[in-house]
């Protein structure tokens, strides 16, 4: 009998040798994530630092400068053709072509447009998932599931056709008779009827995870179903609702096609009186998603110089900044519920 | 004490103790919760109803209507003709009350030709969508060929292969948040690197750009979904192959992978779904927004010119005239439906039957 040897016990070399190559592949998919990540975050700051070093700062001249004042700064454009004064990030109007960047006119329209669309994806989102939660028999779940699910898997190029062929005039001009039907508000209901398969999928997650026996508790004592459901159930889902409600805002500002599409946003923004004010939702405008995009197929070639075509990188970058922080404090409030129970 | 009292005291408790018999509250508040379900599904069904009818002159293959100058209509044949460029369109007439004629030139079109036809934005009677279709098959391919073995890999390794490292953390919540990362910002990411770094081997402006780019941009929801089904695959599997001394590779391969695979599937396809219908990441990476000529040669098909099918819708709603703006849109929308919910639906069949067989 021969006595057992160090090799016997190391096993195959090949094996060992496959398992450590399959190893370091699946490390090397894994780290590939980080490198998107690092490749976006650096592609936004490169150009978005380009054409914000193109910003000249002699703001206190054009500070003062009103609208008579768009007139002079094509002047300033023409014969510098380079660079982009401070005060026209700021000032009430997005022409790249014309050396206006307010990031201000953009970012209104987008939040105009994110609030229409959260107060018809928020009650009718957690609604459904309430009923579907709480009420509904396993035949209208049956039905109603792939509802929802068919609605989510719609492309947001479809919404858009919708809200401005169906929604804009057989709803929205109907009922405020506004100067094009192409505007914000047309544009944020189909942003919000995208969104409501997402609130319903998250708070339906968040209601389900509540513990049957709180539900078991209040009939206990003798509360109703109705009282069981807004006291109880709800409050417990709470931070559940509120992340499905926070993700919701931060695909709604993101969401480029429906506001590209129905918002009428070609050539910029320009609302009336006062700004901002609620009015502005029947104008015509131009969201921050709308603006990259407008920029980017203004013309046939997605090629371009000059602070026109880099504050495309400049709006993503801001873009970017707002959803991350959106996500992050999602994810954080999902946790937080994930651990109470 | 009278026995009335007592029976008066008896239902007071009685009726205390039951509550009212009808709860108007509750009634309302499910009667709410009802009528936003209903409006779910009402929107969804208007949006469907109101597409189809909107595309239905070219479903049903009518033809084209425009109104043409009386003199140049041939009055003689039976019907009316005109010739114009050369090629000869029957004419229809109509009267209106107070008895002026107007004529319509007759553009003859069928859904089949607009399925199979180039794209042309000066005839819209001749206007198809097959280099979109083209376009989102290469896509789908893409997305498939680079999402899957990335996507399975990253989910194989946080799930089999990972400790509890600060790497590993940071790819857990760097890929959660790259799933909450607009789409347009993935279109920047496509064209600074894919269409202007990589130039040379992307050939810039072209299916390989767009197809890398939706398949980066789904990348998060394959690994999330991916390791979700990976998860859920039982311990004593993997205790079951380690007993037999397998490797950790061979307990993946030959075990955890084919068991989560109905899930990785699932998460597949609806990963592919959304990547169907994007549009937003091609407009910046540079999908054609016009007509353009197909490139010659399985290369340069990769390599040259291209646009997807919701590209072309997009870009159907941006022109003048209802026949392109409406009709075009609804139709190439028709199309693009019955693809993305083909891919979803049959996501949705694939996990809805395995969970039934696992549970």
């Amino acid at each position: 009998m021969t006595a057992l040897t160090i090799d016997d016990l190391q096993g195959d070399r090949k094996r060992s040798r496959k398992e450590a190559l399959v190893s370091r592949l699946f490390t090397a998919a894994a780290a590939f994530s980080i490198v998107v990540s690092a490749l976006i975050v650096i592609s936004l700051f490169r150009e978005a630092f380009l054409y914000l070093t193109g910003i000249k700062l002699d703001w206190p001249v054009y500070l003062q400068g009103d609208l008579p004042f768009i007139g002079a700064r094509t002047e300033f454009w023409t014969q510098t053709g380079q660079g982009v004064v401070l005060s026209d990030l700021w000032t009430t109007g997005w022409f790249p072509r014309r050396g206006l960047f307010d990031v201000k006119t953009l970012l209104v329209a987008s939040l105009g447009t994110t609030a229409v669309a959260m107060l018809i994806a928020t009650p009718v989102g957690i609604g459904t998932a309430v009923y579907l939660s709480e009420y509904a028999n396993p035949l209208v779940r049956r039905i109603v599931k792939p509802v929802i699910e068919v609605l989510a898997g719609i492309p947001s190029v479809v919404l858009g056709f919708f809200a401005l062929s169906w929604i804009a005039p057989n709803v929205v001009d109907r009922v405020f008779d506004p100067t094009s039907s192409a505007n914000l508000l047309v544009a944020g209901i189909g942003v919000g009827i995208l969104t409501i398969p997402l609130v319903a999928s998250i708070s339906e997650d968040a209601l389900q995870s509540v513990p049957m026996s709180l539900r078991e508790a209040a009939y206990g004592v003798g509360a109703k179903k109705v009282q069981t459901v807004v006291r109880v159930v709800i409050p417990a889902a709470l931070s559940g609702l509120v992340a499905a409600f926070i993700v919701a805002v931060s695909r709604a500002i993101g969401e480029t096609l429906v506001v590209t599409i129905a918002a009428g946003g070609s050539g910029g923004a320009a609302f009336p009186g006062s700004f901002p004010s609620p009015e502005m939702l029947t104008e015509p405008g131009l969201t921050m998603t709308a603006a990259m995009a407008t920029v980017a197929a203004g013309s046939d070639q997605v090629v371009g110089q000059g602070n026109a075509f880099q504050s495309l990188f400049f709006v993503g970058l801001v873009l970017f900044v707002l959803t991350f922080v959106l996500n992050i404090a999602a994810d954080r409030i999902v946790r937080r519920f994930r651990q109470v129970y | 004490m009278t026995l009335a009292s007592t029976d008066i005291t008896t239902s007071a408790v009685a009726s205390a103790l039951q509550g009212k018999k009808v709860d108007t509250a509750g009634t309302i508040f499910r009667a709410a919760l009802l009528a936003t379900l209903v409006f779910t599904v009402v929107v969804l069904l208007t949006l469907l109803v109101s597409v189809v009818q909107d595309a239905m002159p070219i479903l049903s293959g009518e033809p084209l209507t425009s109104e043409v100058r009386s003199d140049l209509v041939d009055t003689t044949t039976d019907p009316p003709t005109i010739t114009q460029f050369g090629e000869t369109f029957d004419v229809q007439i109509s009267t209106d009350a107070a008895g002026n004629e107007t004529y319509f030139q007759l553009d003859e079109r069928s859904f089949g030709d607009f399925v199979g036809g180039n794209v042309n934005f000066t005839n819209p009677a001749e206007n198809g969508i097959k280099q979109g279709i083209f376009g989102s098959l290469g896509i789908a391919v893409m997305v498939l060929v680079f999402s899957i073995p990335i996507g399975v890999g990253a989910a194989v390794y946080l799930e089999e292969y990972s400790k509890a490292s600060r790497f590993t953390r940071l790819v857990d919540v760097n890929i959660r948040n790259l799933a909450g990362v607009p789409s347009i910002v993935y279109g920047i990411l496509g064209f600074t690197v894919l269409v202007t770094a990589l130039n040379g081997i992307t050939g810039g402006r072209s299916l390989i750009s767009g197809g890398i780019t939706l398949a980066i941009l789904v990348l998060p929801v394959v690994i999330i979904t991916s390791a979700e089904a990976v998860r859920a695959v039982p311990q004593p599997i993997r205790e079951a192959g380690y007993g037999v001394g397998a490797t950790r590779w061979e307990v993946t391969r030959y075990h955890v992978l084919p068991y989560a695979m109905p899930g990785i599937l699932t998460g597949t396809m609806l990963s592919l779904a959304r990547a169907l219908g994007e549009a937003a990441p091609l407009i910046l990476v540079g999908a054609q927004t016009g007509f353009f000529t197909d490139p010659e040669g399985a290369l340069d098909r990769l390599t040259g010119n291209f646009t997807a099918l919701p590209m072309l819708v997009f870009n159907f709603t941006r022109q003048p005239g209802d026949a392109l703006k409406t009709e075009g849109a609804a139709a190439a929308i028709v199309v693009l439906l019955l693809v993305v919910l083909f891919v979803n639906a049959t996501g949705i069949i694939l996990r809805n039957s395995f969970e039934k067989k696992r549970s």
